[in-house]
């Protein structure tokens, strides 16, 4: 866990202020992702809910962040339009030097193919079909050739040590090796992000160790990691914890000073 | 995502769901089915009339003068069938002016033909058709004989009582006997069996094999053609484009013979393959618009049950479909999924259809009278309707699909 510490890079408080200061601006290369002041509003029965509130968050590139917060905090919102699955109400939300919040929903359809890897709690892999074609799935979309796509998507599975069980379908395996084919699936498209939402939610507490280990893993090696969880134990495996209360940004802090914060 | 690649999907989501794939499509496949069916067999009949029924009555190239048409099925008023009878009728002397004014090259014969009680020691009686032909009406005809020979020109001349008989005729009158040079009296008249003529044929259920044929002037004349009249010429043109040409020739002889002034229509009928086709042209419009009208309805049906079952399918599916968008797919992908599926399984059903709409039209024209001709440009036609149906029953499930929410069909359990 030390050695985390010394290898991820992590941005300064001074730094994210810095970027997060600057409205309309294309925030540099060093940022993957940049939101200024996201609003959303759902209608719900003429009645004006506000999810988010004006949320400012700036992630460079191969951090390993968790997103918390209570339920109704906002978290899910957030995720949704992170992940490019939403748009905002207001505000503006750079995704590696583009700005998507104003995307057209086939344009999104293209970044969340390139740019975003998923991993659900529930894990979303299509039931009927096997390991292996779950993960070429992202490649279809992609429109690359059958050939190809296979070679890759054994690649992703082999980086996760399923190699052997590629032709299973998913209800032939476990909670883990679900979760570790939605995580190959997740990298097959080298997106910018991956993008967790409670991955650990239907795993027990030694599966939610090893998906954590590939999480640890994959944050070593380079990838920007996102995770939202509302379990403080989870997010104290990320670098930095980002906390979420009544649609507002609450604390921005390193992981050492959420661990000691929530210990008291 | 490519078209391949949906259609692979299409069938994978077919295979997985053997049964309800089959259910969904049946309503395509029977309509499919009879619309094969009944184009087969309409096209069946319109063979059978211009080369059999109309071919066999008509011979090639050739048209007959008349006093009035005897191929005429509906479109005919009263009002004109009343003229026809004060028509004057063809007599015997009209026909070596008429045949002497035609193209060289040109083969005609006349001919009567009545109803004529015959009997034979070996049966009872019954009646036959008679001819009374010239000499040239086998070759116009192309009938020859399975047996015995035709009447000589000498014959012919003479009016000898010579028979040529058809096969349901021997087999009646003759059961089990050589015909040849055994007696048949015509209206008690003794007749000698020269030939058994091919068979003929029949169509609707109608045999073609029931008459007997004798020269023109042999004493059967008396019954079949009194006072002279005589029924029909027939008038074989050497190739098809000198049709016209006789047609004029005869005209211009019979309008002179019955002093008709100009502003006078024809007081005869020259009737033609194509003239005794029109009427079967008629009944083939109606028949071909009632054969599509009937199976659209259960391809209509068809197209409700594909759209009801594809949104079924949208639903069911709806986790699946936010999958596939949060993982890159566009509306148009999914849009082009669900409408490729369900062509792709009315095509499939299409496919049956033609198949077993083949098979119903051979079992009907074995079992029925009815004949049935395999076109092939209906399966073409009978698959392109199959995805036609799909398509239209596929767009609005489709389109749903494609509009769904990410998040909403993600949240979806």
């Amino acid at each position: 866990m030390s050695q985390l510490t010394a290898e991820a890079p992590l941005s300064s408080t001074a730094e994210r202020a810095a970027v997060l200061s600057q409205p309309g601006a294309a925030p540099d290369n060093r940022w993957v992702i940049v939101t200024r002041g996201i609003q959303r509003h759902y209608d719900m029965g003429g009645e004006i809910v506000r999810a988010l509130r004006g949320v400012d968050v700036a992630i460079a590139r191969n951090e390993y962040v968790a997103i918390m917060g209570p339920s109704g905090s906002g978290k899910s919102t957030l995720m949704n339009i992170l992940g490019c699955l939403d748009t905002p109400t207001s505000g503006e939300y750079w995704l590696n030097g583009t700005l998507v919040s104003k995307m057209s929903d086939d344009q999104l359809a293209r970044i969340r193919n390139k740019e975003i890897g998923f991993v659900f709690q529930t894990f979303n892999l299509l039931p009927r079909a096997t390991a292996l074609h779950n993960v070429e799935l992202p490649l279809v979309y992609a429109g690359i050739g059958a050939e190809e796509r296979r070679e890759r998507a054994r690649e992703a599975l082999a980086s996760v040590q399923l190699e052997e069980r590629m032709d299973h379908r998913p209800n032939e395996l476990s909670g883990g090796q679900r979760q570790r084919v939605a995580i190959a699936r997740a990298l097959v498209n080298r997106p910018s992000i991956l993008l967790a939402d409670e991955p650990t939610g239907n795993l027990d507490s030694a599966t939610s160790e090893e998906i954590m280990k590939v999480f640890e893993q994959l944050a070593s090696s380079g990838q920007t990691v996102i995770m939202v969880t509302h379990e403080p134990d989870i997010a104290a495996h990320a670098r930095r914890v980002v906390v979420l209360r009544d649609g507002l940004v609450a604390t921005d802090d390193r992981r050492e000073a959420f661990a000691e914060r929530m210990q008291v | 995502m490519p078209f391949y690649e949906a259609i692979r999907l299409a069938l994978a989501q077919i295979r997985v769901q053997k049964l309800k794939s089959f259910f969904t499509a049946l309503g395509v496949t029977i309509g499919v089915m009879f619309l094969i069916t009944v184009v087969s067999i309409v096209s069946g009949m319109g063979n059978y009339m211009k080369d059999e029924l109309v071919g066999k009555l008509i011979a090639l190239n050739s048209f007959e003068l008349r006093q009035r048409p005897n191929i005429n099925v509906g479109g005919v008023s009263d009002a004109e069938r009343r003229s026809w009878r004060t028509r004057p009728p063809i007599f015997n002397y009209d026909i070596p002016p008429v045949a002497a004014s035609l193209a060289a090259g040109t083969l005609w014969a006349s001919y009567s033909q009545s109803g004529v009680n015959a009997e034979s020691p070996w049966s009872t009686p019954r009646r036959v058709t008679a001819y009374g032909v010239s000499d040239q009406y086998f070759t116009i005809k192309r009938m020859d004989v399975a047996l015995g020979r035709l009447p000589t020109p000498q014959e012919f001349a003479l009016g000898s009582s010579v028979i040529v008989i058809g096969k349901d005729v021997q087999d009646h009158f003759f059961p089990n006997l050589n015909p040849l040079g055994r007696e048949l009296r015509l209206a008690g008249q003794p007749y000698t069996v020269i030939g058994v003529a091919e068979t003929q044929g029949s169509a609707f259920g109608i045999s073609f094999d029931q008459f007997i044929v004798a020269p023109e002037r042999s004493p059967l004349r008396r019954l079949l053609n009194p006072h002279g009249v005589v029924d029909a010429l027939v008038v074989q043109s050497a190739s098809e484009s000198e049709i016209p040409d006789n047609e004029e020739r005869v005209r211009e002889v019979m309008r002179a013979r019955h002093q008709l002034r100009p502003e006078q229509p024809d007081d005869f009928a020259l009737q033609t393959s194509d003239s005794a086709l029109a009427f079967w042209r008629k009944i083939q419009h109606y028949l071909v618009l009632a054969g599509v009208a009937l199976p659209a309805i259960g391809l209509i049906v068809g197209a409700i049950v594909i759209m009801n079952i594809m949104l079924v399918a949208v639903a069911e599916r709806t986790r699946e479909i936010g999958i596939r968008k949060a993982l890159g797919a566009r509306r148009r992908d999914i849009m082009n999924q669900f409408l490729v599926e369900s062509m792709t399984l009315a095509m499939l059903g299409a496919a049956v259809g033609v198949g077993l709409g083949f098979g119903f039209a051979k079992i009907i024209s074995k079992a029925t009278p009815l004949p049935a001709a395999i076109e092939l440009w209906s399966v073409v036609v009978g698959v392109s309707v199959g995805a036609g149906v799909g398509i239209i029953a596929g767009v609005y499930p489709a389109s749903r699909a494609a509009l769904l929410d990410p998040i909403a069909a993600l949240r979806q359990e």
